[in-house]
């Protein structure tokens, strides 16, 4: 209730046309041991000073993970078995994607809004040149969505954002158990028939905690020591269980 | 409580969330059959944990980790038993360090070709499929013979005996040439850094059927070899890939030792030719899995990849 009121207090500030005021239920999204998957609340205004005219208004929230160029094998069948047999590079993908808008896709935006803004998953993902012997490209692309979208790290949440009296939004984004690190950039659009009118970018900071920090970053900065003290803590369970046993037996 | 059954735990290098019990419950059933045959149990290890979302890549050195754990309970046994050849093991250990150093050059060659997997999984399907069926057919007539009373008869001398280089092996009763074992060794090497295992069901069949060694000290001596040439492969996965997982080994080394403990009782109370049989009827059935893997159509064609040093 305390937000809606913040955000309340917040609209009555000058300002020109229309701006998003945003926030988030949490920027900082940390892993953790038993870290299972985040949901995210995102609330935010529209911030006005002239009385609202045209379309109605739509508002798009799209939360990005790192980006990170691809490999992407199609599988062919050589010598009787299912080899990977060509490789288009796509330059860049976010490991994680989420969009949620207001109504259902084609209403909220134009194609060449999206082109511009590069919102939908297929523009999200960035793609130049293939090899000579790869004619269709474009079903690397589509797989790669066509995965992701699978296991749920590419998410098209329509209808999700819950927009009231043109002025106050709120939707929620669940994170997946299977995040990578990095800094997640976090987007909201409102569009007025199928054009933006106002963009907001903040982000979100996604980074391992605890334990889950302190071995991550010494087996990338100290590998030899941390080979070392797998192997010793391995081998020092295995003769401590096998202790434990032959004790336990014997009694 | 019944939300402890639902414990999921993070993997900082696998960036994956597992469940815990999921994760304890797999290393004690490889734990089991490494205490029965003297196996890491890594064949079956690996697959298992490419199956619940583990990358291979994380899942072949981790295997490597785990299993120096599982056999250590396994060759303290052997130890106490006396059942461990060691001049025999140091010997199948030479050979297997350099096996692993080749094998992880190669592995990593293969990563940078995005080849990788399919090296493993014919690696798998190739040697289990053949170690699966000689091993079955061995059996089976041993266990015949065994039947018809007579026992079965080892045979005195083959090629092997012509090679130079011999060395008296004591506890295993052999007076043979170092070559066999050192190939043997480094094929055992090679292995346990591409698959992600420990080798025993290459190493177990080779010393059984091609160096003669007695049943009795196979076991033990191969748990020797398969612990330094498992620790070494450890080190260089992860000095070169960053691809050893520590809490995921901890989580199935602590069900693994228990299983192991069990597995080595159980072994005691069977018959040699039938320990033989259900590892050849298991290792079959891994073979025939991935060899299915391979030979169905995917039910999606397309495999993402990491662009290498990205």
């Amino acid at each position: 209730m305390t937000r809606w009121l913040i955000l309340l207090l917040l609209l009555a500030l000058p300002a020109r046309a229309e701006e998003v005021v945003l926030g988030l239920s949490k920027d900082i999204v940390q892993i953790s041991t038993d870290f299972d998957g985040s949901d995210i609340l995102i609330f935010g205004a529209v911030k006005r000073d002239t009385p609202i005219t045209g379309d109605p208004l739509q508002v798009i929230v799209a939360v990005a993970g790192p980006h990170k160029p691809l490999n992407v094998w199609r599988q062919a069948r050589r010598f009787g078995i299912w080899v990977n047999a060509h490789a288009v590079e796509v330059d860049s993908a976010p490991s994680f994607y989420a969009i949620a808008t207001s109504a259902p896709w084609d209403a909220v935006i134009s194609d060449t809004e999206d082109l511009r803004h590069r919102i939908s998953i297929p523009r999200a993902i960035r793609s130049v040149g293939a090899p000579m012997d790869v004619p269709d490209a474009q079903s690397f692309t589509e797989a790669v969505i066509r995965i992701r979208s699978r296991d749920g790290t590419y998410q098209l949440l329509e209808n999700t954002v819950t927009v009231r009296e043109e002025t106050l939004f709120n939707t929620a984004v669940s994170m997946p158990a299977n995040l990578t690190e990095g800094t997640y950039p976090t987007r909201i659009f409102l569009t007025r028939g199928g054009t933006v009118v106002a963009s907001y970018e903040t982000e979100i900071e996604v980074r391992k905690v605890g334990l889950e920090r302190w071995l991550f970053v010494l087996s990338r900065q100290q590998p030899l020591v941390y080979g070392l003290m797998s192997l010793f803590i391995a081998i020092a369970a295995g003769w401590g269980a096998s202790a434990a046993f032959r004790v336990l037996r014997s009694q | 409580m019944g939300l402890a059954w639902l414990m999921q735990v993070y993997l900082p290098i696998a960036e994956v969330s597992v469940n815990v019990f999921l994760l304890l419950g797999l290393g004690g059933l490889v734990g089991i059959l490494s205490g029965m045959f003297g196996v890491g149990g890594g064949f079956l290890m690996t697959p298992l944990l490419f199956f619940i979302g583990v990358p291979p890549a994380v899942a072949v050195a981790t295997g490597a980790n785990q299993i120096v754990a599982a056999s250590v309970s396994g060759l303290m046994a052997h130890l106490k038993r006396k059942t461990v050849d060691l001049r025999m093991g140091t010997v199948l250990l030479i050979g297997g360090l350099v096996g692993a150093a080749i094998g992880v050059v190669l592995f990593n060659y293969l990563k940078s070709l995005g080849q990788v997997d399919l090296l493993i999984n014919l690696c798998y399907v190739v040697f289990l499929g053949i170690i699966g069926a000689l091993m079955f057919v061995e059996s089976l007539n041993a266990l015949r013979k065994s039947r018809r009373g007579t026992p079965p008869k080892r045979k005195k001398h083959n090629w092997i005996h012509a090679l130079p280089f011999k060395i008296r092996f004591r506890t295993s009763g052999l007076y043979i040439s170092v070559i066999p074992p050192l190939v043997v060794g480094l094929a055992v090497g090679v292995l346990a850094a591409v698959m992600g295992v420990g080798g025993g069901f290459i190493m177990v069949p080779a010393m059984i059927y091609l160096l003669n060694m007695p049943t009795k000290v196979v076991i033990g001596t191969s748990l020797f070899q398969i612990i330094f040439v498992t620790a070494f492969t450890t080190l260089l996965h992860a000095t070169t890939n960053y691809t050893v997982d520590v809490m995921l080994a901890v989580l199935l080394l602590v069900g693994g030792v228990v299983g192991a403990q069990v597995g080595t009782t159980i072994g005691m109370r069977l018959r040699a030719e039938q320990l033989r049989i259900l590892l050849a009827g298991l290792v079959l059935l891994v073979c025939g899995k991935l060899a299915l893997d391979l030979l169905l159509t995917p039910s999606e064609l397309y495999v993402i990849a990491e662009v290498p040093g990205s």
